[in-house]
């Protein structure tokens, strides 16, 4: 689960991590309101949306004088905001931070994630932050220095020291960072984190960190633990459709094509996608349902298929198996045609569980389906259905 | 042989008096597996479909000789129960449960550093060896003893590729679901070490997916080792859609280790036959072993 800025600012402050003084705002009238209390000179106006990028899509900007915030808050909100990491038609800006200027001197770039390889917690660090970091490291351009960090107990002072001292830290500010590399790293295991992004993290010319942007993303398996933190989702900022298929224990990928992929398991439903491909085919969407679907869940994943007018077949890939059986997906497929009512063409391959009850299933229901005796059958005779051809 | 399991694999089963646990270790028993006991905490003492139920895996251990443990104990407390097989010294402990925090399966890793045992997953499927155990919860019915041993991330691809690999005319040593999660036990290339060295296995099939590194490791293996046994292999998701990338993270630490044409094309490098499509992995292996002969 994603945060706003705000929101990873306010958690982290409880870790010691320096922030700019800043508050949230709502209308023009709220963003004034701040500056005035603010009291210096620029302010950031930053739009709060779940996408990076904000500033080359103009999402954050300088702002002198309360009457300017005023008017920079004004042309935000409200207003969709399209940046290089959203879908073309952008986020609504519902809320701006608005926050104090800090004058750089230097910029950093800092960040905490699971290494998969070594199966622990790592912090990177590159002296050259700020925009354009992922351009300089793919023309290898980028100094990167990384230090695994325990999970168990605090990290080793002098390891700290070295790494930071390695991104041009010295003296006071290297023992700053210190605190603030085990204060983030603190908050990455209480607070169950998958990643948490300081980019850039600003040495000011008296030598004060301070983060100025803030990234960070929560383990969705471990909401469990953190209630309070659960409820900080912006739900009104999640896709409707993978909201919904979230709730009804499936995978759901919007893509633009015209044939409506089904699948039990993530590595059947790539594979499916692969096949449609390799035939010619556009797929609609990528949909698995998880094992711990029931046939009800199911029907509502079938009825955002059938909501999309652009699709023009389905085809349901189903190897039953473990914990989910072919009759619970034939019904679930029963279920969601009767509710719809659209006809539509169904290229069908059942296997393995319950693969026979599933036919008869279907029968019951009225459903006129294509069998195809295997997936690349089932592939070739989508594609050739949705191209008019069969 | 198979890998991993025996005719002598006695299995307990932590959380077994759930829903889930209930329902597979029936189905375990079913096919010819000795499961021996059940552990849930609270409940030692109780019987629970004809099996013993002990409070700790220690105990339980003690009590019935088990050699093997498969978890059914949901996310909330799945890794304390993994971690109390490996302090109990189980040999082998493959986990089900799905969704398990991932601070947690680190907790889990660092508890199996230095340790005697072997986890497979969590997220798993389990480990299947046709015709002597069943330690999991595939589907069974299209596997039949033989000399492909199969790796995979995918639980229902494997079953997708068992069927083939029956349908022509070979057999499984042993398939073996690593999890389909980020952090997890045994890699890919740990259970194409332990294929490479049994004698019953001919030949090696891997299934994996894009994400993640373990398919370049086990490319990176085979060119060293230089395997006599084919291996084939197939990962999918050449045509996912490219997920939103979040920050620069992903950049920094991945470095093109997870594309699917990128994993495909360093396997095949290293030796292995790629199979062009899902459909073809059965036709693709029984090519590959009748030219080894």
């Amino acid at each position: 689960m994603r945060l706003h800025e705000f929101q990873a600012k306010r958690l982290l402050a409880d870790y010691g991590l320096p922030t700019p003084r800043g508050a949230v705002a709502f209308t023009p009238d709220e963003a004034e309101a701040i500056a005035r209390d603010l009291a210096v000179s620029p302010v950031a106006v930053k739009a709060q949306v779940l996408a990076g990028d904000r500033l080359q899509a103009g999402g954050v900007r300088m702002a002198h004088g309360p009457a300017t915030v005023r008017s920079a808050a004004a042309a935000m909100l409200g207003q969709r905001l399209a940046t290089a990491q959203t879908e073309d038609d952008g986020l609504i800006v519902r809320r701006v931070y608005v926050e104090e200027g800090v004058a750089i001197a230097r910029q950093l770039y800092l960040t905490l994630l699971i290494d998969l390889r070594t199966a622990g917690l790592v912090v990177l660090g590159s002296p050259e932050g700020g925009e354009g970091i992922e351009e300089r490291e793919r023309k290898g351009e980028l100094r990167c220095e990384r230090l695994s960090l325990p999970i168990a107990r605090p990290a080793d002072r002098s390891e700290l020291s070295g790494f930071l001292a390695r991104l041009g830290l010295e003296g006071p500010t290297n023992e700053a960072g210190c605190d603030l590399v085990e204060g983030l790293r603190r908050a990455f295991v209480e607070l169950d984190a998958s990643l948490i992004e300081i980019n850039p993290l600003a040495v000011t010319a008296s030598g004060e960190l301070k983060a100025i942007d803030v990234k960070m993303t929560l383990d969705d398996n471990a909401l469990f633990r953190h209630p309070e933190l659960a409820s900080l989702r912006d739900e009104a900022e999640a896709e409707r459709l993978k909201l919904s298929a979230h709730r009804n224990q499936l995978n759901f990928v919007q893509l633009d094509g015209d044939i409506g992929l089904v699948s039990n398991g993530a590595g059947l439903g790539l594979a499916t996608l692969d096949m449609v491909h390799r035939a010619g085919g556009r797929p609609a969407n990528f949909m698995d349902i998880r094992t711990t679907a029931r046939s009800l869940d199911i029907a509502h994943g079938f009825a955002l298929l059938l909501d999309n007018p652009k699709i023009r077949t389905l085809l349901i890939n189903v190897h039953g198996g473990g914990m989910q059986s072919c009759d619970t997906i034939a019904e679930g497929l029963g279920i969601a045609l009767r509710k719809s009512g659209r006809k539509l063409p169904i290229v069908v391959r059942l296997a393995g569980l319950n693969a026979d009850l599933g036919r008869y299933r279907l029968a019951n229901f009225g459903c006129h389906v294509i069998e195809a005796p295997d997936m690349g059958a089932a592939a070739e005779r989508a594609v050739a259905v949705a191209a008019g051809r069969a | 042989m198979a890998i991993l399991l025996d005719r002598d694999t006695r299995v307990l089963c932590q959380g077994m008096t759930g829903w889930a646990g209930t329902h597979h270790v029936a189905q375990m028993i079913e096919y010819g597996t000795q499961v021996v006991a059940g552990v849930t905490p609270g409940k030692g003492g109780r019987t629970h479909i004809g099996l013993p139920v002990y409070d700790r895996v220690a105990e339980a251990k003690a009590a019935t000789g088990a050699n093997a443990s498969i978890v059914f104990v949901p996310p909330a407390n799945a890794a304390a129960a993994m971690i109390e097989a490996i302090e109990a010294e189980i040999p082998l402990i493959v986990a089900v449960t799905e969704r398990v925090p991932v601070l947690d399966m680190i907790r889990v890793r660092d508890a199996l550093k230095g340790a005697g045992s072997r986890l497979v997953g969590a997220n798993s499927q389990g480990v299947l060896a046709p015709g002597i155990c069943k330690l999991g919860v595939m589907a069974t019915g299209s596997e039949r003893p033989g000399g492909v041993g199969i790796v995979s991330r995918s639980a229902s691809l494997t079953s997708e590729v068992v069927a083939q690999v029956t349908e022509a005319g070979l057999g499984q040593s042993t398939t073996v679901g690593v999890g389909g999660d980020p952090v997890h036990g045994m890699s890919m290339r740990d259970c194409l070490e332990l294929f490479l060295a049994d004698d019953e296995t001919k030949g090696v099939v891997l299934i994996g997916e894009i994400g993640g590194f373990e398919e370049q490791e086990v490319a990176d293996y085979m060119a060293e080792a230089k395997p006599a046994k084919p291996v084939v292999a197939l990962i999918v998701g050449t045509h996912a859609p490219r997920e939103r990338r979040m920050g620069h993270a992903g950049a920094l630490t991945s470095a093109a280790t997870g594309d699917a044409s990128a994993k495909a094309a360093a396997l095949e490098r290293a030796g292995a036959r790629i199979a062009g499509s899902a459909h073809l992995v059965g036709r693709t292996i029984a090519e590959a072993l009748s030219r080894a002969r």
